[in-house]
């Protein structure tokens, strides 16, 4: 029994791996999520866009590069994009990061693109309305009306999209990594492999979560704060009633 | 504590009112025709009240003034001139619209919500773009409210808003789709007051609504519409003391 949880518990080993862990693993773990969120972000607004217009040239293209990215497993587009990109032999790119980080990227971006289209597609259609009969062009009133009210509302799914980037990005050790290069998970497998001994591990998974819960805790507090904050202005039925100090919470 | 809706103070606003015309608008929606050839004529500076049972085609109609809905044949002339070749984002600067339920933009100040068209559309510097937002809403009786965002106004207040943001593009005609039909009906005088004053003031005015007073005592004509055309229309005296179709003889009935 002690040497069955010896395997998980090696407060040594555990000692040994935090250093590496805190010290460069976790930073290259944000570097990797907080890029491929931001670029994503770009891609999924763009397919998002593309998804609502009237012209199916558009919609079509769209619509297929998000059943591709969605269909596909994280580890198989990573492979076929890092290797593809690396194949091309660009003297320049070497390291793996800006590869993985558009892999990820490409993929991140066709799920937030369905985020923004929901996003978007739940403000009401009388916003739109408001802005044509005020002489706003279609994409006047998406980019100053309707986009910022459909992002607001999808904050909550936007964090847990976020929080799926960080555990995939455990996947770029695939493309290969030199000893600096490697995120949280590398470094943990690493050191599991040496030592025989799962406690790295244990200790990777500790950093991932003090990443992932707070981000949890994130969402519910947005979404708890948008269900009491703002509702929707028609839905004002006794408007004179309320104190206007609780309607500003 | 209730908060009074803020009673407005008359204003001596001048409107350059044009004409507005509809003619033999057809629409339909897939297999069903909801407009079959209506007709419907504000001269500039009057008042037209659209009245008639729901499903009338009296909101589509309205919608197809200013092209929010797109009419599959007749035409629209906005001071005798022909709309089909206009720009469309310059006719709807030309003709205002205030909705049922308001429509504002709530992720903005009630400024924010009147400056919007004069920035983007208008391309009004920032400054003369709340000067005449804190203008508009003094017009409307809501000076200080300039800072408060949609939720935190009644809906009286929401809708006066909605008038105040229509009235800055400086607009040649106003139409008005049941505006008072989602209000508490305590609120609803405020808003007719505040478009009587709008007549008065000279603006051309297409009205659909359920408020009969206000149709007899403000619309120079009245428009009454069943089944996707215009069936009677008159000055209110005749359509309300001398209906002369059954349908609108049934439909007063109904709703006096």
């Amino acid at each position: 029994m002690n040497a069955f949880l010896h395997n998980f518990f090696d407060w040594q080993l555990i000692g040994q791996v935090l250093p590496d862990l805190l010290g460069y693993g976790l930073r290259n773990t944000l570097v990797l999520a907080v890029a491929s969120a931001l670029l994503g972000s770009v891609i999924g607004m763009v397919l998002a866009v593309m998804g609502l217009s009237h012209r199916w040239w558009l919609r079509l293209p769209a619509r297929i590069y998000t059943d591709l990215f969605r269909g596909l497993p994280a580890a198989l587009t990573i492979l076929i994009v890092g290797e593809g990109v690396f194949s091309a032999q660009v003297s320049w790119l070497t390291s793996p990061y800006p590869v993985a980080i558009l892999a990820m990227s490409l993929m991140s971006g066709a799920y937030i693109g369905e985020i923004f289209r929901s996003g978007i597609q739940s403000v009401d259609k009388g916003q739109g309305e408001a802005c044509r009969a005020l002489g706003l062009t279609h994409g006047q009133a998406l980019r100053l009306v309707v986009v910022p009210q459909g992002v607001r509302r999808v904050l909550p799914a936007m964090v847990n999209q976020f929080i799926a980037i960080i555990k995939d990005s455990s996947l770029v050790y695939f493309l290969g990594l030199v000893t600096s290069q490697r995120e949280l998970f590398r470094i943990g497998q690493d050191d599991a492999m040496t030592t025989g001994n799962l406690s790295p591990l244990l200790a990777t998974g500790l950093c991932y979560l003090l990443l992932t819960v707070p981000l949890t805790h994130l969402v519910n507090s947005i979404d708890r704060r948008l269900r009491e904050g703002s509702r929707p202005a028609a839905a004002t039925d006794e408007p004179s009633l309320v104190d206007p100090k609780e309607a500003l919470v | 504590m209730t908060t009074p809706d803020v009673a407005v103070p008359s204003h001596s606003h001048r409107y350059e009112g044009t004409s507005l015309e509809a003619r033999d608008v057809r629409m339909r929606f897939g297999p069903v025709e909801v407009l079959r050839g209506a007709d419907l004529l504000a001269p500039a500076g009057e008042v037209v009240c659209v009245i008639g049972p729901s499903g009338s085609g009296k909101s589509t109609l309205l919608r197809c003034l200013n092209g929010l809905e797109t009419r599959s044949a007749g035409r629209i002339l906005l001071g005798g001139e022909d709309t089909s070749t206009m720009d469309i984002n310059v006719l709807r600067q030309r003709v205002g619209m205030v909705f049922q339920h308001f429509n504002l933009f709530p992720h903005k100040t009630a400024a924010q919500n009147i400056m919007l068209a004069l920035r983007h559309v208008k391309k009004m510097p920032q400054e003369q773009a709340e000067a005449i937002a804190r203008q508009r809403l003094r017009d409307v009786g809501l000076a200080d409210r300039a800072g408060h965002r949609p939720t935190q106004l009644s809906g009286g207040q929401q809708q006066r808003v909605a008038i105040a943001r229509a009235l800055a593009m400086e607009p040649q005609v106003m139409l008005f789709d049941e505006v008072t039909s989602a209000l508490d009906p305590e609120l609803v005088k405020g808003i007719l007051q505040l478009m009587a004053d709008l007549a008065r003031g000279g603006m051309t005015m297409v009205v659909v609504t359920h408020e009969m007073g206000f149709a007899r005592k403000v619309a120079d004509t009245v428009v009454f519409m069943d089944a996707g055309v215009v069936v009677e229309s008159g000055p209110p005296e005749q359509i309300f003391d001398a209906p002369s179709s059954p349908r609108l003889k049934t439909f007063l009935s109904q709703v006096l």
